[in-house]
């Protein structure tokens, strides 16, 4: 039984059905990030799959501009509790990426330029669910944004987006990053909650 | 390490304002587990009809047993923060958990010397690193650089003026500076971090906390600096806080 904070009547704001528990809508796109803002030029960003026999799959920024993009709008969620309401993002899907890579790992563990990782089930990056990013609402990326690339997972919470991103490892086993050994939840489904460890 | 967080009830004990916009609230949260400087809270109010809003909000002191501080800052047009500095009394209830986050935190057993940089609202995590200095009487030399807009926005003002050995303190105004400030008003530049931080070869821990142009503008003068980036901690405020 909650408790009533005595004179808080609150907005009730627009989003309904498609506002997460917990969440609230913003108009803005904020910016969370562990560090400093890494600076990674196209002609230096390379992109690499590595699979659990030791194969690697690369792409270079000029392949990854060659590969066949979509366009999509989708809701974003953060844990610190925003949402953004039909993003609309461009970028090469990772079904697409995945056409060639032989694998029967069962996790993936996304790293990224800085350091930063996030793990999530293969499955999660896959079946049109998730996209490697470079442009957002028109625009190319912008480096507190992740650019010039980002993953893009937009059915998690958004760290498991990982900005400037590197490449992904698969494993067979699952292995947590940077936020899931820091307190936050594995998986991190927003409609179930998942912020942190054991939600 | 796990353990399930549960929503507690927290009645606010003391109120004091900082600011025009800004007070920090004590609460009392019966069997709150305690924290790391750094670290936040999830807050959340619930109307009498059920319907609830949950925000985050930066720890502004040490645990004092089952009591905790927040300062929170008054966004316009917001949801939250205007019944937090407003509207709710003493003795009113909101719920709380937490601690969380493991990331931007200072743990007094550290050794490397600290930098500080706070952009406005963005003291309140970096304070709570200062008070948790001076209850474990560490002795590892902090420097804060505390950039404002004006001097009325201050937090903290009559505490951050006393003698605190081994803290030192820089003011960096942005907009109006009080009268005789040698600094011209500007946003925080290369010779701000120089001569308020520390040499890179001192390697010191650098937090960075404050809204997103200003910890953007300053991680890249640390870096400039020859600070190592994994040196780095940065928090971002953005204007949707409320």
């Amino acid at each position: 039984m909650a408790i009533v904070s005595r004179g808080f009547s609150g907005r009730r704001r627009e989003g309904g059905e498609r506002l997460p528990p917990g969440q609230y809508l913003v108009e803005d796109f904020p910016v969370l990030s562990a560090g400093p803002t890494p600076v990674v030029p196209p002609d230096r960003w390379e992109f690499a799959i590595d699979t659990e026999s030791g194969q690697t799959h690369r792409w270079s920024w000029r392949e990854l501009m060659a590969l066949p993009r979509q366009r999509q709008t989708v809701d974003i969620h953060c844990v610190t509790r925003w949402t953004k309401l039909d993003t609309t993002w461009e970028g090469v899907s990772l079904d697409v990426l995945f056409e060639d890579v032989e694998t029967t790992a069962d996790y993936a563990l996304v790293h990224s330029y800085g350091g930063y990782t996030t793990n999530m089930p293969l499955d999660d990056l896959l079946d049109g669910k998730a996209w490697i990013a470079y442009r957002f609402d028109g625009e190319e990326l912008a480096p507190v944004h992740g650019g010039p690339a980002r993953l893009l997972v937009p059915h998690l919470y958004f760290w498991k987006s990982a900005k400037w991103v590197r490449g992904i490892r698969l494993l067979d086993d699952d292995w947590p990053g940077f936020w899931e050994t820091a307190g936050y939840h594995n998986y991190g489904d927003p409609w179930r909650e998942q912020r942190y460890e054991d939600d | 390490m796990a353990r399930r967080p549960t929503w507690r009830p927290a009645r606010l004990a003391e109120v004091r304002r900082e600011t025009g916009t800004a007070r920090t609230l004590r609460l009392e949260v019966p069997g709150w587990p305690g924290h790391v400087a750094g670290q936040h809270l999830d807050l959340r109010v619930t109307a009498e009809d059920g319907y609830t809003a949950q925000r985050s909000y930066s720890l502004a002191a040490p645990a004092d047993g089952d009591s905790v501080e927040l300062t929170v800052e008054q966004v316009p047009d917001g949801e939250v923060s205007p019944y937090l500095t407003e509207v709710m009394e003493v003795g009113d209830e909101v719920e709380v958990r937490g601690p969380v986050g493991g990331w931007f935190v200072w743990r007094a057993e550290g050794t490397a010397p600290v930098l500080l940089v706070a952009g406005g609202s963005g003291i309140v995590p970096l304070m709570s690193m200062i008070r948790a200095r001076r209850r474990a009487a560490s002795r590892v030399p902090f420097r804060l650089i505390y950039s404002l807009r004006d001097f009325g926005g201050r937090y903290y003002a009559e505490e951050l003026r006393r003698p605190d050995p081994g803290l030192d303190v820089t003011y960096v105004y942005t907009r109006t500076p009080p009268e005789g400030w040698r600094r011209p008003a500007a946003r925080i530049m290369l010779d701000d971090l120089a001569e308020g931080g520390w040499p890179a070869g001192f390697e010191p821990e650098c937090y960075v906390c404050g809204p997103t142009g200003f910890v953007e503008a300053a991680a890249d003068l640390l870096l400039a600096l020859g600070h190592a980036p994994q040196r780095i901690r940065t928090e971002r405020f953005g204007p949707t806080g409320g």
